[in-house]
């Protein structure tokens, strides 16, 4: 743990000195955090600048789902674990939130029980399940955020690790795992709520949900979140123990004889990248207003995976803009041609690992490279070079 | 026990109602042949019938059977202009007629024309009760056993005279067990003590529910209007009775989910035992493997439409071409994407991922996001009933022997062909075989094609056993993945019982958890499992093994 904090090399400051995509991509998310307000609040409705409530929903998804493929980008650019679980904490930081939402509903619930969700009523229980109790509590709710994704994490990641369970058998295990949690989330009897889950969320911190400023402060709580996740995985990284990890990255067992201790460094990047997926997660749930299990489901878990590919894994930054781009693509592929989603996304997952193995950013600092050869900023000094020595 | 008193008291009253000596009763001349007294059935009263039922049944003739059957089926009826006696089949707006006396057809008729001859519930239990009867003299099994169940569902002297002459000459050790049994059943009412005792031990062979309730209530002395057994010897002769029977029933059972989970897991093994060519063999992760099963269901599906009038021919049609679709889809993949991955297994997972998306919207596109129904042959419907308490339905046990028949051809091509030396050999030095000759990449091609054609052939067993729609492949592939990398990577042998296994213990898990919760702990403990030993159950070893 000592590693992570001192960061011996220069600090937070130096981290995002070298880091030219990264002050792009912060620079973008400021603009971001104080037009949007501008735009959706002081600018009028019949403007051609208003920007509507639902495209502030839209973005602030779109955020949320930046920092889960951050997370994912953490384990598998910089650690090499590809991890097809990843929807796994963010679902279950997402539920956290959502059983602390479902109590703030109260007796505004269609059968108006106070303590009892709706869904417990209809089926017919009398008491609250005894995990349940604590979170009619915010701070509590917070805790169980992060502790759920992270303590599974926890235990996860020591088991798979101490066993040096890597590359594609860890993947498998992981979708494994994700998919064992969907299965377990769609019983009624887990009490989570089945099939449909939670929805139907009245108030946060007794602000109501519906009301615009609220939205608003959850859309810049999100912003900022995104760029504090940015902030400390770049400061992880730039830290001596986040060179260690690349090391372990590019030449597991070398690593190992120089003296680290692999499974730690593995392990505490795992768990911080499912505590960083726990509380994208969390503001996904009352930016969009519904939990379900599919979110579980491992068809997502390997979605996340393609945002990283397409922006460009071990950049952070890439991340980002494959995330934004992905669901952006989704959004409008999903209203304008549905059926032609599955073959676009299809074959983006193609394309991008036969022909991209950079993904955008790094096609982009190569197009920079190559208009100014002298000084211009590389292809991300990060990026794994060759990642899998294993194989054939 | 009420409805059995309510059902006697019923026989009672309606046989004092026919034996009514107010009522005259017209017996036929002695020795009346068999259309004679057919020909009086139509204006017979129902006290008359019953009489002339007897007389038809000790006639003997060939044809008593199939005007009883129809008298009782209601489908005996009487032209009304010459009171000639036909079986009649009803068609749209007229009924098809069948000469009762002379089986042969005998054109239509408007139901106007025609009077059937009725029957009520006394004559119907008697008319089932001599049929019976008749039937117990049948060459065939099956019509032997259920005429000695017919007859034991209404026990009278007579038919226990007629069982107790069957048991000696009966050549069916089945039909006398269940003659065994009945008359046991019967022997319970005795009012002999010894009697009882040694039909309760008859009777501790059994696994019939019936028995088993009678036996139970003999275990309580009478008691306050209830039923029961005086005899103390007697009561504690039941009780361990009922012992032997559960113990035989809890013995099935355990065989019944044993067979049960070999089918699962022989659903398991099907979909797995592609991968363990691709993956376990080639270490290439194709996570379009299930779409490739679902491929091979639609192949069925196709082949199914192609050929309407041979729904049974179908599907032995549909293996050859499921293999070869998937195969070649298979080898496309291989030609298309995986061979500018070898070596980069994680890409590989994307780009078939990217790869089963681009199949699952496609199959959607051509045949609709709906279910395609698939038929079931005749002879992979029914079930085997061994005895009472176990069933085991074909397509079950079909299963198992598909699945261990794809196992043996395939460990035959492996250990035994030219292309599986070559296989092995790739797949354990690479550089060191393309030295020696061997064309890697077509064996690359070959490999990959060999373990999507398996995956189809999985998919036409799929298609009978569960829906076909575009989902199909996406819901076995976390699950095929986990029995390869259970049995260990590499090891054909491996998946195949780690498939079993994993279907066995699923079975055993479900009646304790459920269907979904029994899953879910098989993948936690293949979890823990993979997370103790990563390599599986039967790790490889030597060089290849450090790939």
């Amino acid at each position: 743990m000592q590693h992570f904090i001192d960061g011996r090399d220069g600090g937070l400051l130096a981290a995002i000195r070298s880091d030219r995509g990264g002050q792009a991509f912060l620079c973008v998310l400021l603009a971001v955090i104080v037009l949007v307000p501008v735009l959706n609040l002081l600018v009028p409705e019949g403007s051609a600048l208003h920007m509507s409530g639902y495209t502030v929903t839209l973005l602030g998804k779109y955020i949320t789902y930046a920092m889960l493929a951050i997370a994912v980008d953490l384990v598998w650019g910089y650690c090499g674990i590809l991890s097809l679980g990843h929807g796994a904490f963010f679902a279950l930081g997402g539920y956290a939130i959502g059983m602390y939402l479902m109590r703030q509903i109260g007796t505004r619930g269609v059968y108006g029980n106070p303590v009892l969700p709706d869904f417990m009523v209809f089926l017919n229980w009398k008491e609250l399940p005894w995990f349940w109790h604590g979170f009619d509590s915010f701070p509590f709710a917070a805790l169980m955020v992060f502790l759920a994704p992270g303590l599974l994490a926890l235990v996860f990641g020591f088991l798979a690790f101490r066993s040096r369970v890597s590359g594609v058998y860890l993947s498998i295990i992981t979708q494994a795992l994700t998919y064992a949690l969907m299965l377990a989330f769609f019983r009624n009897d887990m009490g989570f709520g089945g099939n449909n889950g939670f929805t139907d969320f009245k108030d946060l911190l007794g602000f109501s949900l519906q009301a615009p400023a609220t939205r608003m402060v959850l859309f810049l709580c999100t912003a900022l979140a995104l760029g504090g996740t940015y902030l400390l995985c770049r400061f992880i990284i730039a830290s001596r123990a986040g060179r260690v990890i690349q090391a372990v990255r590019d030449a597991e067992s070398r690593a190992r004889f120089l003296g680290y201790r692999v499974e730690s460094y593995k392990l505490w990047m795992f768990v911080l990248s499912a505590l960083l997926a726990g509380l994208a997660g969390a503001l996904y749930v009352p930016t969009i207003g519904i939990i379900n299990p599919s979110e579980f489901s491992p068809a997502n878990s390997i979605e996340i995976v393609i945002w990283v590919a397409i922006g460009g894994r071990g950049t952070l930054y890439g991340a980002v803009v494959g995330a934004f781009i992905v669901n952006y693509a989704k959004t409008y592929f999903t209203a304008a041609l549905p059926s032609m989603w599955l073959y676009a996304l299809g074959a983006l997952f193609v394309l991008v690992t036969l022909f991209l193995p950079h993904g955008v950013v790094g096609l982009v600092g190569e197009r920079l490279r190559r208009t100014a050869p002298a000084g211009g900023p590389a292809a991300p000094v990060d990026a794994p070079v060759d990642v899998e020595v294993k194989g054939h | 026990m009420v409805s059995a008193i309510l059902a006697w008291l019923m026989i009672v009253l309606a046989g004092s109602a026919a034996a009514d000596p107010t009522q005259p009763i017209t017996t036929s001349a002695p020795g009346a042949d068999f259309p004679t007294l057919a020909a009086r059935l139509p204006s017979a009263s129902y006290s008359e019938k019953r009489v002339l039922i007897k007389e038809i049944a000790e006639t003997h003739d060939p044809r008593v059977h199939t005007l009883l059957a129809a008298l009782l089926a209601g489908t005996l009826y009487s032209r009304s202009s010459d009171g000639a006696l036909f079986v009649v089949a009803e068609a749209a707006d007229r009924l098809e007629l069948t000469d009762a006396l002379t089986g042969r057809t005998a054109g239509t008729a408007q139901p106007d024309d025609m009077a059937r001859i009725g029957v009520n519930n006394q004559l119907r239990k008697e008319l089932r009760v001599t049929l019976a009867q008749f039937d117990l003299a049948s060459p065939d099994e099956a019509a032997r056993r259920g005429a000695v169940e017919e007859i034991l569902r209404a026990v009278d002297p007579e038919s226990i005279a007629l069982l107790k002459a069957r048991l000696p000459v009966e050549p069916s050790s089945a039909v006398r067990r269940a003659i065994r049994a009945g008359l046991a059943l019967a022997d319970l009412d005795s009012d002999d003590a010894r009697v009882r005792l040694a039909a309760v031990n008859t009777l501790a062979e059994s696994l019939n529910v019936d028995v088993y309730n009678r036996l139970s209530a003999m275990t309580q002395p009478p008691a306050n209007g209830e039923a029961g057994e005086p005899d103390p010897a007697i009561r504690a002769a039941a009780k361990s009775a009922l012992r032997a029977i559960d113990r035989k029933r809890s013995l099935y059972s355990i065989v019944q989910t044993g067979l049960y989970g070999l089918s699962q897991g022989s659903v398991l093994v099907l979909a797995a035992i592609g991968l363990a060519i691709t993956f376990g063999v080639m270490g290439v992760i194709n996570m379009a493997h299930g779409e490739l099963m679902m491929l091979g269901a639609y192949s069925t599906y196709v082949v199914q439409l192609l050929m309407p009038q041979h729904i049974g021919a179908s599907i032995v049609v549909a293996i050859p071409v499921a293999f070869l679709v998937s195969g070649l889809a298979g080898i496309a993949i291989e030609r298309g994407v995986v061979r500018h991955l070898y070596g980069r297994p994680l890409e590989t997972l994307l780009a078939t991922f990217g790869v089963s998306l681009i199949l699952q919207q496609a199959v959607r596109d051509i045949f609709s996001a709906n279910n395609r129904p698939v038929e079931t042959p005749q002879w992979l419907a029914g079930s085997l009933q061994i005895n009472e308490v176990l069933a085991i339905t074909y397509n079950r046990l079909y299963i198992i022997g598909f699945t261990f028949a794809v196992f043996l051809v395939l460990l035959a091509i492996l250990k035994r062909t030219r292309l599986g030396l070559e296989v092995r050999a790739v797949s354990q030095n690479r550089a060191m075989a393309k030295a020696m000759g061997i064309r890697t990449e077509w064996v690359d091609a070959m490999t990959f094609g060999l373990g999507s054609g398996i995956a189809g052939i999985a998919g036409v067993a799929l298609s009978q056993l569960t829906n076909v729609g575009p989902n199909l492949g996406q819901s076995y592939i976390v699950d095929s993945f986990m029995v390869v990398v259970f049995g260990g990577v590499g090891n054909v042998w491996g998946t195949e019982i780690g498939g079993n296994a994993l279907g066995v213990v699923n079975k055993v898990l479900e009646p304790y958890a459920g269907a979904v919760l029994a899953k879910i702990f098989v993948l936690v403990f293949l979890i823990m499992f993979i997370q103790r030993r990563p390599r599986g159950m039967f790790p490889q070893k030597g060089r290849a093994a450090d790939g």
